[in-house]
């Protein structure tokens, strides 16, 4: 059964600022969903529709059935939302926080106060509980996002970017909880990230987002083997004019599907990088060009973007951002 | 409507903690009203001896006049703690949320009505201490301080409103200080009615921190005229209601631009 069901939605912001531009997708009960675009692809503005705090253009979508738009209210009692930007009160401790959240969630009494003691204690806020916010770390500080989103056990919980801003062990740390969380509380979950490996650790099936477009979908396993085969990167000793020949070289080849080339490396998609590997370095041997370095890699959603949209991801983001900004 | 009576309780609770959490806040509030009390008392003493005053004691004309001059500053800028949730991504939490929407506005003004009371209490009290009496008595007091109540509901709500539709502090300050001192000075807070020039006495009569004022101002003197009192809180409590509509109906319009 679908949980969360979207189907062709449409968002233009002022006149001409296109941010959802027909997204459609599905999730499915008990899984974990990811949207995985660059900054600026529309991921935000997806899950703040199913959050009913905005509203499509145009198109439809439901979660457990009930339309976000017609049946808002309905819709905020089963979902957990957890922003992009942190909103909690900074003045309030992590305890007041949780139950102020309780309390307009419709909880109250000796339930709520065992659910908030459950959560602080799963979150490892106990001991920070009756600490005001303000003084919370930031890895802390997005615990207790996670939590707000969780305390009247929603049966669908939105990330959005959940890891963004913290440093590479915090976020080790929130991807390990996350996982966690999903599986004990029983949740489905709506992920939107522009980390590569994060959708690849934690999204049971993702899709990619590009300019407001879902541009592909599946596992992420699936997205990388539609890719068929493996990388194979190569770096030449000298930098000067070499790298020309060596592309035509290698792009010669029968077990090379593909090559490109970037300064002095060389980017090939091989079927299998055990047995392209000999082939290609004696065919550079055999043109006198010298190779420094050689990597096989299995393709990563870096290149499931690079392939399906035809541009590098990290730049697409960078560009957004500084688009954004 | 219980339900947004519950949670404008909730959110009122939270704002007053958040404020008690503020030491220098706590600090300002009981002290600022100190200090208008003394310097306005100081500096406008001998004013009594011109004719109009009604009373040949200033500080019994001022006392009234400061708590809802404070109920009316305490209530004007009350948006910037809308704007400071706003920033934070807290109203946006609990829009996603089942929480009534009313609440995430009511709640601001509610605080802002107590905090009136509170600095009106303390206000009175340094009055009494002073030399002020209400000759109302008890009943006087308790108009005093619903008249700050109101006054300050009133006016936060305007703020809030205002908030809503600017969204940024600079605004907010702005337009607070282009409307703040005219209303004040458009009133017979500091000064009696007898001596205002004609055309700002008719002004005054559609300034809420006006009625306010001499709603308070009539339960001090010996010859309360109840009717009058209660024609002041009546208006009042009609523009209270009309601002928390206003806030609400600026609410809506935020919603929509998100």
């Amino acid at each position: 059964m679908a949980m969360i069901a979207v189907e062709g939605l449409e968002k233009t912001y002022g006149k001409n600022i296109r941010a959802l531009d027909g997204t459609t997708f599905e999730v499915r009960e008990g899984e974990v969903f990811g949207l995985l675009g660059p900054n600026g692809a529309g991921k935000s503005t997806t899950v703040r529709i199913l959050a009913t705090l905005t509203t499509p253009d145009s198109g439809c979508a439901t979660v457990a059935g009930r339309d976000v738009v017609r049946k808002a209210d309905r819709v905020r009692a089963t979902i957990g939302y957890v922003p992009q930007q942190s909103g909690v009160d900074r003045e309030g401790t992590g305890r007041e926080n949780l139950t102020l959240q309780g309390h307009v969630q419709g909880m109250g009494g000796a339930a709520l106060h065992e659910r908030v003691d459950q959560l602080l204690e799963v979150l490892g806020l106990s001991e920070a509980a009756d600490r005001v916010v303000r003084t919370y770390s930031g890895g802390m500080k997005r615990r207790l996002d996670v939590g707000l989103g969780l305390v009247h056990r929603p049966r669908v919980l939105y990330l959005d970017e959940p890891t963004t801003g913290l440093d590479p062990e915090a976020r080790a740390a929130m991807w390990t909880e996350l996982g966690r969380l999903a599986a004990d509380e029983s949740l489905t979950v709506l992920l939107t990230t522009h980390y590569l490996e994060e959708a690849d650790s934690l999204a049971d099936r993702l899709a990619i987002v590009s300019r407001g477009r879902i541009v592909a979908e599946g596992t992420p396993e699936e997205l990388k083997r539609s890719l068929r085969g493996d990388a194979v990167t190569v770096e030449l000793a000298e930098a000067d004019g070499q790298a020309g020949d060596a592309e035509r070289i290698v792009r010669g080849l029968q077990a090379v599907h593909d090559a490109s080339v970037d300064g002095r490396t060389i980017r090939t998609r091989v079927a299998q990088g055990g047995t392209a590997v000999p082939v290609i370095l004696s065919a550079l041997e055999g043109a006198g060009i010298g190779v420094a370095s050689v990597t096989v890699s299995r393709p990563s959603l870096d290149d499931v973007y690079l392939d399906v949209t035809g541009r590098d991801f990290h730049a697409d983001d960078a560009a957004e951002t500084e688009g954004a900004e | 409507m219980t339900v947004a009576l519950t949670h404008t309780w909730f959110m009122f609770v939270r704002h007053l903690r958040n404020l008690v959490r503020q030491p220098v806040w706590i600090f300002i509030l009981l002290v600022q009203p100190f200090f208008w009390l003394l310097l306005y008392s100081q500096l406008f003493r001998r004013i009594v001896e011109l004719p109009g005053f009604g009373t040949n004691s200033y500080i019994e004309f001022l006392t009234p006049g400061i708590v809802v001059m404070t109920a009316f500053f305490t209530g004007s800028w009350n948006g910037m703690s809308m704007i400071n949730d706003l920033d934070r991504g807290v109203i946006e939490r609990f829009l996603a949320t089942p929480a009534s929407r009313s609440s995430l506005v009511l709640g601001h003004v509610a605080q802002a009505s107590l905090n009136a009371v509170i600095q009106g209490i303390i206000i009175l009290g340094i009055g009494f201490l002073m030399g002020a009496r209400v000759a109302a008595g008890a009943a006087g007091w308790i108009v005093i301080l619903l008249a700050a109540a109101l006054v300050a509901a009133c006016f936060s709500g305007l703020s809030n409103g205002i908030a809503l539709m600017a969204r940024r502090e600079e605004t907010m300050i702005a337009v607070t200080n282009f409307i703040g001192l005219p209303l004040l000075f458009v009133s017979s807070t500091l000064i009696a009615v007898a001596l205002m020039p004609n055309w700002m006495e008719w002004a005054a009569r559609f300034n809420p921190v006006e009625w306010g004022v001499r709603a308070s101002r009539d339960v001090v003197t010996a010859s309360t005229a109840w009717d009058n009192v209660a024609l002041y809180l009546g208006l009042l409590a009609a523009v209270t209601a009309a601002m928390a509509a206003f806030a609400t109906w600026c609410f809506r319009a935020y919603r929509r631009t998100l």
